[in-house]
Parts: C-alpha cells; structure tokens; sequence
C-alpha cells in the first residue's frame, strides 16, 4: 500500500510541473502585452514598468523566476489590480467557490449514487425509466441554460428564492447555485452507478451470495456497493473538473464573486498573471485531488494493492 | 419421503425450452450425477432449485424441498432454504468469489444472516472449517483475498461456504472442471470425504466423475430427461440412444486401441529451447528449460501439462510467436529464425496453428470466405478469384461443412463449427506440420469426436505431422503416437504412447495418469491423489521442480537438477528413474 | 437486431437528420434574413405576420432565420470540431495501443495528465489571448474533447493485438499493414463510431459555453449557444427568446446522446450472439 501511494505521490509531480510550464508557456505566447488596450503610456512609464514586471528578460528565465516564486507560495502581482498580489486575489474569492464546490460535489453524490442504486435494483420499472429520462435532460442540457430557467421559476416568478447572491445574506442564497453546479453531475453519477451497479450484479459472486441465503440489503452492502463504486470514484476526476467549469458559468449567471468570475473578468482583462496565477492553483488543487481519488481506489480495490 | 421431488419443471424464455418436463427424485444422503452436453439444461436445474434463475426466465412444475414448494416461493422462504438447506459450489471460484473482500468476511456472513453463531464463535467456526477442507493454516487464509489463493485452494473456500450451514443437500456444478487434472482429484476425494451424509447432486459433462463418485445418474438432452438409473447399470446396459452417444464419445485413458509408434523422417527437431519473460519491475520468469522434441512426417506427439507447464510458450516459441532465449529449431534439415516475421513464407506455410477457442481465433467482422480466403491470398497470390474460391470449398469440404458456411460470421456459427473453419484456414495451405493448442478442449464429447476425426484422417491421407497440446490425458491416449509431459517448464518424461500409460518412468507422470478419472464404474477412483498444487513459477522449488510432491523424493531431489536421460527409449527427468517401478 | 430497426437509432437519428434539413432549407423560405433590422417590431412573440415564427429580438431581427442559422452553425463546429478530435484520438490511441510497451505508457501519461485538467481553462485562455477566431474555436474544442477518443481505441487496439485472430495472421505470414486495416481497424470502427456521436454533444456543450461567456462565435454571426445567451438577458419579458434555442439545443443534444447509446446496443448485439 506504501509502495503503491509513494509511486503515485512521485508521479504526479511531473504532471504539475508539466501544467505550469504549458500554461506558463500559453500565457506569454498571447500576442498583445496587458496594457496594450490603455491609453498610450510615455516610452519612459511604459519601461518602468516592464522592467517592474521582468517582462523584458528571455522567456526561460522568467520562466525560472516564476517557478521559484511559486515554491514560497508567492503567485506574482496581479497586472489590473496594482498593489496586489495574485495570492492575495486568489485567498479572497476561493473559499466562496470551494464551498459552493463542495456542497455541489456532496449533493451530486449522494443524490446520484442513491437514485442510480435504486434504479439499478429496480432495472426496467417504472422508477428506473423515470430516473433514466430524468438524468438524460440532466445531462443534455447545459447549465448555462438550466441556470437561467431555474431562477425565472423559482425567483421570479414563484418568489421562493432570491435571485441574485448580493440581494439577501441568508443561507438560502446557496440553494439555487449549488443545484444548479450539482444537477448535470448528478445526472452523471446517477448513470455511471446505475450502469456499474447493474453490472456488478450481473457478476458470479453476487449470484453466489444469493445463493448463500444474504438478503438484498446485505448483498448489496457487503458485496456489491464496494466494487460498482469504483468506475464512480474514477469519474471523480473528471467530475472534479467539470464541477469547476460549471463555477464558472453559475458565479457569472449569478453574481458570485467567486474564483471562476475573477479568471473570466482576468481574461477579459489579460491580466495575466491572475490568469495563470488561477489556472496553476486550481491544476494543483486537481492535480492533489486525483491523488487521493488513486489512493482510495487502491483501499477499495485490494488486487491494485497485493499483487 | 424423498428430500428432493421435482415434478414436470419446465423453464423457459420466451420460446425456447431449456427445461423441459423434467421429473426426478433425490434421497437423503445419497450421490446423484447429473450429466448431459452443453446446453442440456443441467445447470439451469441447479439453478432453479435455488431459486437463482433471471427474472425473464418462466418456470412451472414443481420442486419441492422437504415438502415445501419451492417454485414461485417468496424471496423469505428461499433464502431460509440457501446455505442452511441446500449449499451450492459453482464451476470457476475465481468469479463466483468476491475478489474485494477476505475469505473470511465472506463466510462469517453466512452464518451471520443465519444466526448460526455469534461473537467470537463465528471466526471460531469459520477457521474450523476452512481447516476441515484441507486448507494450509486456516487462519492465515481466512485474512487472505481471493486472488492470493491458488485455483484448488479457492474451489476449497467455495466448498467451505457451501457447507458451512451444514446443508441437507449439496450441489456441486462442474466443480472441477476448471482446475487442473491433479487438483480436481484432490477436490473430487475432499468432496467425498467432507460431506458426511450429505445429499450430493453432482452436475458434470465428465463421465469419469461420474463414475467414480455417483451412485445414481440422470442423463439430460436439450432439456429432457431421457436416462436415469444406478450408474453401474447404465454405464453397463445404457436405456436411450444419447446416453449410449455419450458414453461412446467420452475418451478412457485406458483404452487399448491406440496409434502405433510412427515411422517416418524426422521433419521438425527443438532443441533445448529455453523461454523465458521479463516483465516490468520484476525477475525474468522462466516459462520453459532446457525442451527437446523431434517430430516425424505423420506423426502426432502430444504435449501435456498442467496450469504453469509452460506447453503454450514451449509451442509459441517454436512457432516464432514469441523469442526463444536459446536452443534452436530444425526444419526439414534447415535451421528456422526466430522472429516469425524473419522466416521464409515456405516456412511459415509449412507450421500452422489452431487455438483453443474457436470464437475468438476468427476475426469477428470478417466472413467464413474471407477468414480461409485470405491464407491463401497471401501465398498464393496469383491465382484467380475463381481458383480460389474453389480451393475454399474443397477446404471447408474436407472438414466436413459445406458451401453455404461461406457467407457466415463467426458469431453465427458453433463451437465445433467454428473450431472446424479454423483448422480449414489452417489446412488450406496444406501445412507439413500442424500444433493444435487445445483446439479440442472447448468442444462437446461428440463435437470433439469428429474433430479427432477429421484430424486422424487428414494425417492418414496427408502425412501431416500433428504437435498437440492438452490437458486432457483421455483425449491424448486416443491420438497420439508420442507424449511428452511438463511440468513448470520442464521435461518431465517423453516416450510411446504404449509405454507412458503402462509403464511411466516419473511419478509425476504416475500421478497424472492415476488422476484422470475413468468412465468405468468398476474402476475404482483415486483416492490418494498426489497432494499439493503446481508451484508458481515465481519461485520454482530448488533441484528437481517436483520433489516437494513426490512421494519417492530423496536427498538429491532437493538439491540437484535432474537431467533428462534415455531408459529404453523413454526420455526421463528424475534421479530415481531406473530404480522405481511406476507400472500398475 | 438490423440497424433501423432499433428505435434509438432511427428516431434520434431521425430527429437529428430533420433538424439539420429544416435548419438548411429552413431560411429559403422565410421571407426574412438574418440581419435586418425592424425597428418596429421589436421582440415580437412567435407569430405568422411577416413570418417572424419564432418572434424577433430586441433588435427586430428575426428569430426563425437566426435560429435555423445559430442551428447550422452549432452543427457545423460540433461536427467539424469531433471530426478533429477523432482524428487526432484515433490516431494517437491507435499508435499507442499498437506499438505497446514504454511508448504507449508515455504516450498515456500524457493524456492522463491532460485529463485531469479542466481544459476548458486553457480554451478560454486561448481565445482570449488569440481574439475571438472562427477557426480557432474548432481548433479549440477538438483539443478538448480527443482525450477520451485516445483512450477508448488504444484500449480497444491493446486488447485486439493480442487476440488470437491477430496472432494467427501474423502467423499465415499476413503482413503488417493488412493485419492493420482488415483485422484490427474494422474491429475498432463499432467503437469509434459511437464514441464519435458522445463527443458531438460534448462539443456542443462546449461551443455553447464559449458563446455565452461571449467567446465563439461573433455577431452578427450566431449559435445556438449565443442565442441562449441573449435569450437569458430578455428572458423576464421575452421568454420565448430563451425557450426556443434552450429546447432546441436540449433536443439535440438528447438525440446525439440517444443516438450514441443505441449504436453502442446495436454493436454490442453484433459481437456477442
């Protein structure tokens, strides 16, 4: 088990490093400076300021400069929002995401591994179709567009919710947003576990716990849940990321001054630095997830563990 | 009052019968073997009684259990039946266990839900019997996971948690069929020493087991029942034609009629052909050490061997399927490269190879024409479409299926069928030499009869020299001229067919014959079977591979390698060869 | 089960044939274009009068022309941008999956890492930094969604590698590049054709996404996508400006979806008899 947590904590290193870089590398390789789109600066401010930002040393060796920033934690100045660092910006519209993030991610699998569960056990009835046709609209339509729909019904027109995230400071202005990130995750974690669910029970040694007398209950608990979980906690990857992008969209339709609004708003803006600055922060904190998502299919699945 | 009673079951889905009308009885305590071909319905039996067949599947009739209804029962009912009443080992442990949980958690469970034990008793109990099924340190595997347990081993948890609830009737369905030859004996004793007074239904397509281990039979074609009966008689005076089919086709290892020694030139010669493979982070596995073979025009030399044997890579070797670490191949006089890709197309023409499975040999996308068509497009390059389709014809003639085969796909076709179109792609090239891997070991008794068949006929009108891999010893007896048996990767023994059965040098071979049940009721079966499993070839024993098994190892074995020696035209490996008397 | 006659494929398929058709003849018959403004009719309700169907935006432009347009764009990327990418999947996949050993390990390694990143990041990044490019967007979205393709084939080339009716080619002497297109490329087609109709959703998906942070496809030019964006600013008066792309794009993403899942049925049915 050692061996195996030491091999992945080794190999992911190179993975980050290789994002760095790339992003590094895309970042300068955009033509237009950032602040080619103010007024015209004098020759004399305008070379301040390059040599400010090191923007006139080779590549490489800001490359270097960045890298060893990085390892004492220090992202650079932000290039739009002078006097502050990116660290800074960063620190301030993290954890609004993370827990908009987290709650989403928690709904989508509780939620999706239940219904795709019990849809599973009751394959082909009424339950099962109806789960099926309600995560198919899950995942084929956008968020972009179920965002938008949800908060006509449930703030405009039935009043329930609010709308807008700076019009109240309840704890109710969350419930919109999160299920909006939630719902396609949900409806893909309800199919995958509905699919491996039924493949599972479809196996030899469930057939042979029947055999033994266990109940459905205990079946599933004891002999099934564990391995059907497994292409579920793969998907946590990608599920991971795609929670991300869908931040981007719902702190943008809802006003959240999240981190996914501040990279849009930095893109628009080309600062730069903030752009990277969140592209190498949310690669790392993906990068570590995926670590530990590798750790704990080695715990659930033993033959990764015992050769 | 009997303990089974099965009235009129039939099951069904949608239109097919794969049950039909079946009616029999089973007493307390008594062995009953169930046999028939695949597809007979005999699984789906077993299955039915348990209650464990697919929702779509229809069933009527009766069974009844102890006198209560077992058809339509409700789920409650059955499961106070499963385990407690009727236990059931399945044909492949290595599926039928779950491979993310310990062995031991698995069975504590089942007494568990039954409120048999608790507290600490449960483990208690649960080591008791994996002990009391011949494991090794019970409590050590009672922490073990499926994967960490070789083949015998699992088929033993699997017996242990069939009868842990200590069952009225126990159901073994091909329990040993996917072990090897030695373990199965192991099994087959086990089974009969641990169930006590236990009902045995023995499901199996091996008459030898039957034989063996069965009081009475019951003999099952396409659903029906149409034979059942004390064994002795059956086996002596057979009531329906298909019984009587069966028994003809099931092979006896101690036949008499077999090939008579070949005498032709030597066409094909190995010579101390070591393999081995790397893989990643570990040691070269050494797959085969130090083999020789020669092969005469027209003859049939058999390879056998059991799981780790190394026969697959010995003849993947030959073939230029994979490297050969050192020794050479010979043929016809000429030295043959290594690689495939480096030999002439004369002599890849000349070595043809036919696969276990049928299926999947055969490109799935591609039709019975085009599958045989494409070997000769390959040698034969300028011939006309129309030659050539003739030529296709006359090869899938000569195994025995005619030209409205051609438009098939291979998911269309049987598995003799399959198997037949294979050997027609290999024959069409009209090979000098031909390896069969297995080829017969997927097929039914009366399906792999003509195979034989065909393949002896071949050889008669043809000279084609056969190697031929297999397990099956029954089968090896019938068709070869030669044998030369393996162990982890070495030559064991090589000699006449005539001489191996009667008078075998090793007793590894010894114990390999004495294996292999035969389908004779009078025969009586093996009950001391050479003890132990084939070790992994990670960590081969020291000297002589097979003196940790050997009842007549000696010093010497532990300690040096044998080297193979000639005995009167035997070839043997063993220190002792010319002091022990093995024949019976 | 014949082809046609399995209903996810012909009904999806159906739907999906008829939209495209409608979205291309569609505009001849309309009275109106996409551009013209009518100061007059602003965001008018789906009505008959001078043919605004789908009613008109807050600029007078008719609806029904842009939608048909915004479907005949939404597609054409979709589908240019999956051709892109299963080539590029394909190919790698089936490289690394046929030369095996380290390459192949590399080569995953590489796309391992790519996966676990939310690409989506660099695309925006990329068409920020490189203006809002036409061909870039294709460019953009076959860089996403390759990934996956690579995978599936190499997986699926790995595996038929070491298939016997491989081994028994290469044994008949069958050379290399015949055992490439008759034995194992024919096998992987099943595969590839249906992950091919999963990843057009994705890159509708993502196209969409692009438009409506104001990234794809530029005025007055438009996409699906880019009308659900306008149609969420107009929503509290107009919903019909919202609804009508939103369904329509639902609609096919669905039958994409549908479409995938009954080939993956009619393939499977084919191997396993």
């Amino acid at each position: 088990m050692f061996r195996y947590t030491l091999l992945r904590v080794l190999g992911a290193i190179p993975t980050l490093l290789l994002v760095i870089v790339l992003a590094f590398l895309m970042v300068h390789a955009a033509p237009g400076g950032p602040f080619d789109d103010e007024r015209a600066l004098p020759a004399e401010v305008e070379a301040n300021i390059r040599d400010a930002y090191h923007l006139d040393e080779p590549l490489p060796k800001q490359l270097v400069r960045y890298l060893s920033g990085l390892l004492q934690g220090d992202l650079g100045p932000s290039y739009r929002y002078r006097g502050r660092s990116v660290s800074e910006l960063i620190g301030g519209a993290f954890p609004l995401s993370l827990q908009l993030g987290a709650l989403a991610m928690a709904l989508a699998i509780i939620v999706g591994v239940s219904a795709g569960t019990v849809a599973a056990l009751r394959q082909d009835s009424y339950l099962d179709r109806i789960v099926m046709a309600f995560t198919m609209t899950g995942i084929s339509i956008p968020v972009f567009v179920f965002a938008p729909v949800l908060v006509l019904l449930f703030a405009v027109k039935l009043q329930w919710l609010p709308a807008g995230w700076s019009s109240t400071s309840g704890a109710s202005r969350f419930l919109l947003p999160v299920i909006t990130l939630a719902l396609p995750q949900i409806a893909y974690i309800a199919r995958l576990t509905r699919a491996s669910m039924i493949d599972v029970l479809g196996r030899d040694f469930i057939r042979t716990a029947r055999a033994q007398g266990l109940g459905t209950m205990t079946v599933v608990r004891l002999h099934a849940l564990r391995p059907a979980m497994l292409p579920v906690l793969s998907y946590m990857g990608p599920a991971i990321a795609a929670i991300l992008t869908g931040s981007v969209v719902v702190e943008e339709i809802f006003g959240i001054p999240g981190l996914g609004q501040a990279f849009v708003r930095g893109a628009l803006n080309r600062d730069y630095t903030l752009v990277l600055g969140i592209v190498v922060f949310y690669a790392t904190l993906i990068v570590f997830l995926n670590l530990l998502v590798d750790i704990l299919y080695g715990v659930l699945d033993p033959r990764v563990r015992y050769r | 009052m009997s303990l089974l009673e099965i009235e009129n079951l039939s099951i069904r889905y949608g239109d097919t019968a794969v049950v039909d009308g079946l009616d029999f009885e089973l007493d307390h305590g008594e062995s009953v073997g169930l046999v028939g071909e695949s597809g007979s319905g005999k699984s789906q039996t077993a299955m039915a009684i348990l209650g464990l067949l697919p929702r779509h599947a229809h069933i009527s009739g009766s069974i009844r259990f102890d006198d209560t209804e077992l058809v339509g029962a409700t789920k409650e009912t059955l499961n106070r039946f499963r385990a407690q009443r009727i236990g059931i080992v399945f044909q492949d442990p290595m599926q039928a266990l779950n491979p993310y949980l310990r062995v031991g958690r698995q069975l504590r469970e089942i007494l568990v839900q039954h409120n048999l034990a608790e507290g600490s008793d449960v483990d208690a109990r649960v080591i008791e019997m994996l002990g009391r099924v011949g494991l090794p340190d019970a409590e050590r595997q009672f922490r073990s996971y499926p994967h960490q347990l070789s083949g015998g081993m699992r088929q033993r948890v699997m017996l242990a948690s069939a009868l842990i609830a200590e069952p009225d009737l126990l159901i073994a369905d091909e329990p040993t069929t996917a072990l090897d030859v030695t373990v199965q004996a192991q099994i087959l004793e086990l089974l009969e020493d641990v169930r006590d007074n236990t009902t045995l239904l023995l499901i199996t397509h091996d008459l030898g087991i039957v034989a063996g281990y069965c009081e009475r039979m019951l003999v099952l074609e396409k659903g029906r029942l149409v034979d059942s009966g004390a064994t002795t008689s059956l086996f002596a005076s057979p009531g329906h034609a298909h019984t009587r089919l069966l028994l003809a086709a099931a092979p006896r290892i101690d036949r008499a009629d077999i090939p008579t020694p070949a005498t032709g030139a030597t066409i094909l010669g190995i010579e101390s052909a070591e393999v081995s493979y790397a893989e990643r982070g570990r040691e070269r596995l050494q797959a085969v050490h130090d083999v020789s073979l020669s092969l005469r025009d027209g003859e049939t030399v058999a390879v056998v061997g059991e799981s780790g044997s190394g026969k697959s890579s010995f003849v993947r070797a030959l073939l230029g399927l994979v490297p050969m670490q050192s020794g050479r191949v010979v043929y016809a006089g000429a030295p043959l490269q290594g690689p495939v890709d480096r030999r002439s197309k004369a002599q890849r023409r000349d070595l043809q190879l036919v696969f276990q499975d049928p299926v999947t040999a055969l490109n799935p996308q591609l039709r019975v024409h085009s599958i045989i068509d494409e070997s000769l497009l390959v040698h034969e390059p300028q011939l006309s479409g129309g030659t050539r389709l003739e030529r296709v014809i006359e090869a899938l003639e000569q195994v025995g299926l005619d030209a409205g085969y051609l438009r098939r796909y291979p998911h269309e076709l049987s598995g003799g069928q399959a198997q037949r179109v294979a050997i027609a792609r290999a024959l069409i090239l009209e090979p000098k030499v031909l390896i069969c891997d297995e080829a017969v070991a997927a097929l039914d008794g009366s399906v792999r009869e003509q195979v034989l068949a065909l393949l002896r006929r071949v050889q008669a009108e043809t000279g084609l020299a056969i190697i031929f891999i297999s397990h099956d010893l029954a089968v090896v007896r019938a068709i070869s001229h030669r044998v030369l048996v393996m162990y982890l990767g070495r030559l064991i023994e090589l000699a006449d067919n005539a001489t191996l059965f009667a008078r075998p040098r090793h007793p590894y071979t010894r114990a390999l014959i004495d294996a292999v049940p035969v389908p004779d009721p009078v025969v009586a079966p093996n009950t001391a079977p050479l003890q132990g499993e084939v070790p992994s070839l990670l960590n081969p024993p020291s000297g002589c591979v097979f003196h940790p098994r050997c009842d007549h190892a000696i010093d010497v074995c532990a300690n040096k390698l044998p080297v193979a020696r000639t005995i009167n035209g035997s070839r043997v490996a063993c220190h002792r060869a010319d002091e022990l008397e093995l024949g019976r | 089960m014949s082809f046609f006659r399995n209903r996810a494929i012909s009904v999806s398929g159906g739907i999906i044939l008829a939209t495209a058709v409608v979205a291309l003849f569609g505009p001849w018959i309309s009275p109106n274009d996409y551009i013209s403004t009518d100061f007059d009719r602003l965001l008018l309700a789906p009505t008959t009068t001078g043919g605004h169907f789908f009613g008109t935006d807050d600029l007078g432009r008719d609806l029904f022309v842009r939608t048909m347009l915004g479907i005949r764009v939404t597609l054409l990327v979709a589908i240019v941008a999956s051709f892109v990418s299963l080539i590029i999947g394909v190919t790698y996949g089936a490289v690394a999956g046929f030369v095996g050993g380290r390459v192949d390990a590399a080569m995953m390694r590489f796309v391992d890492t790519l996966y676990a990143l939310p690409f989506i990041f660099f695309v925006i990044l990329l068409m920020v930094a490189f203006e809002r490019n036409f061909l870039l967007i294709f460019i953009a979205i076959g860089a996403v969604n390759w990934l996956d393709m690579a995978r599936i084939v190499r997986g699926q080339t790995l595996s038929l590698k070491e298939r016997e009716f491989v081994a028994a080619a290469r044994l008949t002497g069958v050379s290399t590049g015949r055992i490439i297109f008759r034995h194992i490329a024919p096998n992987l087609i099943g595969i590839v054709v249906v992950y091919l109709t999963l990843t057009i959703p994705q890159a509708i998906l993502v196209e969409s996404l692009l438009s409506f942070l104001g990234l794809g496809v530029q005025e007055p030019r438009t996409s699906l996508g880019a009308l659900v964006n306008a149609g969420v600013n107009l929503m509290e008066g107009a919903s019909w400006t919202l609804l009508i792309p939103a369904g329509l794009l639902a609609m096919l993403l669905m039958s994409f979806n549908f479409l995938g899942d009954g080939l993956r049925d009619y393939f499977d049915a084919r191997h396993s008899s």
